[in-house]
């Protein structure tokens, strides 16, 4: 966490910071030890509260199982493995990211494309963003994966769960992913655009070479929460029926009559989310670092 | 073609809203001209030079380069901005692009130079300006003279037959304004034909073949820097150096 190096290390004062350390760059001894010892209180309190709490026997049994946990991950003959599920998960996350990315980036750029010509375009993706940012993940879910089948429509009524899942999570999550691209863009200041276009390059070579690697860049540490929410949604397509890890630690909860399952699915939840968390605060980092740097030239 | 004038405005006339900035403007610039426009803060230098590469569009008249006129109907802006640099007061450079690709970016995007001519060009002209070691660095990491010397030669890339400055050296701190004007004295001297907006009048009565007072959106005075400096004929070009002068800048 110190390993900054922000400025000068060769401060005179030794580290002893009397009364409040604020503003001292460095967690100073006497500042550690003080943050050890009451992070071990804390959690000792915490756990002592737990262990006395009436029921939590029952709640060690029901929730934190070796046994269930063990075998709910596992699975067994008669209930799929949660772990097995959560590879589900981990597929409808990866192709609709990737899906959501290039499908967001066309809305937000339509957005923004100038011109009466263009104004039915711009109305469309307008009207597009408005709605699905407005209607809940679920009810999109029922009706892209209940309707369309019921449509009978050649092909697009004969797609698997799955598939339709993903087209509701495009749907949903490009509305908010468009808006955080239009924030980029448009964060870009225009004299960049004009210094594009003074050189001779086109409308779309200066968004392409110009405009959207810089708003790109910006909008990284927004994008990275919203796949956040992405993961945790993908749990939602089991509505569909499709056994992902969710519905795979409800089946095994309902059978066993025992939850560790859940514990289960959502350790395996927090395992991945945690590294896009860590990822995306040293990314906002870096990010302040480098206009603070360049706010010095 | 060789003969005809490099640049001709013709009556433009530009309105901002209610705002009308320029009242038609007639300008001539000969080939290898060195043209500077002065004039108080507002008086719509600017909005001229951004009219005539059409950067922002004309409300009326005709601007002709090189014997063709840009401004018909069916011309390809985006080609006739390749013959026209631009330099502005900002540089505006691409912070995301290391000076080299900055520079060799229209000529490969624009104009579809190869990668390799495209480099071997832009780095004789960085040489050429003292910025050959700084190919590498990205704009932030160099000082404001510097970027904007990075800005003439990313204009001076596109092999433009004719170069508009923006007051190029307004932003810059006094010690670095000698280097930037040093470059267009160069370009002066190899003849590129010139037009420069400026607050730098001791620069402009160096530079220029010929200077033009405008005020309100009008040329009110044009004529050799000698003469426009020394004897100017309207009263308000008189009164406008007057100015310039109590504020030490000439
Ligand atoms: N994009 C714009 N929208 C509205 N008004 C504008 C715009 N650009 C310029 N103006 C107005 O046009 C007038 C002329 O501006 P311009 O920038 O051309 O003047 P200038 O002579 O370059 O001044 P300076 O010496 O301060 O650079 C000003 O009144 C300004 O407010
Ligand atoms: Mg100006």
């Amino acid at each position: 966490m110190t390993t900054r190096g922000t400025g000068p290390a060769n401060d005179p004062e030794p580290s002893t910071p009397a009364g409040s350390g604020r503003g001292s760059r460095v967690l100073g001894n006497r500042a550690v030890l003080v943050s050890s010892v009451s992070t071990v209180a804390f959690f000792a309190a915490v756990a002592l509260v737990v262990a006395l709490a009436p029921g939590s026997g029952l709640v060690a049994e029901r929730f934190f199982s070796p046994f269930h946990l063990w075998q709910s991950l596992r699975g067994t003959p008669g209930e799929p493995s949660v772990l097995g599920a959560f590879l589900l998960n981990v597929y409808i996350f990866a192709i609709s990211e990737v899906l959501i990315l290039v499908f967001a980036l066309v809305i937000a750029v339509v957005r923004g494309i100038p011109g009466p010509a263009f104004f039915p375009f711009r109305v469309v993706a307008i009207v597009y963003t408005d709605v699905f940012r407005g209607v809940p993940l679920i009810l999109v879910l029922y009706i892209i994966g209940f309707g369309v089948p019921g449509l009978g429509i050649a092909y697009f009524s004969y797609l698997s769960d799955v598939t339709y899942g993903i087209i509701a999570l495009v749907l949903v999550y490009s509305a908010y992913v468009a808006e955080v691209y239009r924030a980029g863009i448009e964060s870009v200041h225009e004299s960049q655009n004009a210094a594009a276009r003074s050189l001779g390059l086109s409308r779309f070579q200066s968004l392409r070479f110009v405009v959207l690697p810089q708003a790109i860049r910006r909008v990284i540490p927004p994008l990275l929460n919203d796949f956040i929410g992405l993961q945790k949604d993908t749990a939602l397509v089991s509505v569909l029926g499709s056994i992902e890890a969710a519905r795979a630690a409800q089946i095994y909860g309902a059978s066993q009559f025992n939850y560790a399952s859940y514990v289960v699915a959502a350790l395996l939840f927090v395992l991945i989310t945690i590294p896009l968390a860590r990822f995306t605060d040293r990314l906002i980092a870096r990010d302040k670092r480098r206009r603070q740097a360049g706010g010095l030239a | 073609m060789t003969d005809a004038p490099a640049l001709i405005l013709e009556n433009i006339r530009k309105s901002f809203g209610e705002n009308e900035v320029l009242k038609g403007i007639d300008l001539t610039v000969a080939p290898h001209e060195v043209v500077c426009l002065i004039g108080a803060s507002g008086s719509g230098k600017s909005t001229l030079l951004r009219c005539t590469n059409l950067v922002e569009p004309l409300d009326s008249g005709r601007v002709v380069v090189e014997g063709e006129e840009i401004t018909a109907a069916g011309v390809d802006a985006d080609r006739v901005r390749r013959r026209i640099g631009i330099v502005y007061q900002s540089f505006n450079l691409f912070p995301h692009m290391t000076v080299l690709r900055n520079v060799t970016l229209a000529p490969r995007e624009a104009l579809k130079m190869d990668r390799k001519t495209a480099d071997e060009m832009a780095i004789s002209l960085l040489q050429r300006f003292g910025l050959a070691g700084r190919r590498d660095e990205y704009p932030d990491r160099l000082s404001g003279g510097q970027q904007q010397r990075v800005a003439i030669v990313r204009a001076l890339a596109m092999r433009p037959s004719i170069m508009l400055l923006d007051e190029v050296t307004s932003a810059l701190d006094p010690e670095l304004v000698a280097e930037v004007l040093s470059v267009i004295r160069e370009l002066a001297h190899e003849g590129m034909t010139m037009l420069i907006a400026t607050h730098e009048m001791g620069f402009a009565r160096d530079i220029a073949d010929r200077v033009c007072f405008l005020e309100d959106g009008r040329i009110l005075e044009q004529g050799p820097p000698e003469r426009i400096f020394s004897s100017p004929e309207n009263p308000r070009t008189a009164r406008f150096l007057r100015r310039i002068i109590e504020a030490g800048r000439l």
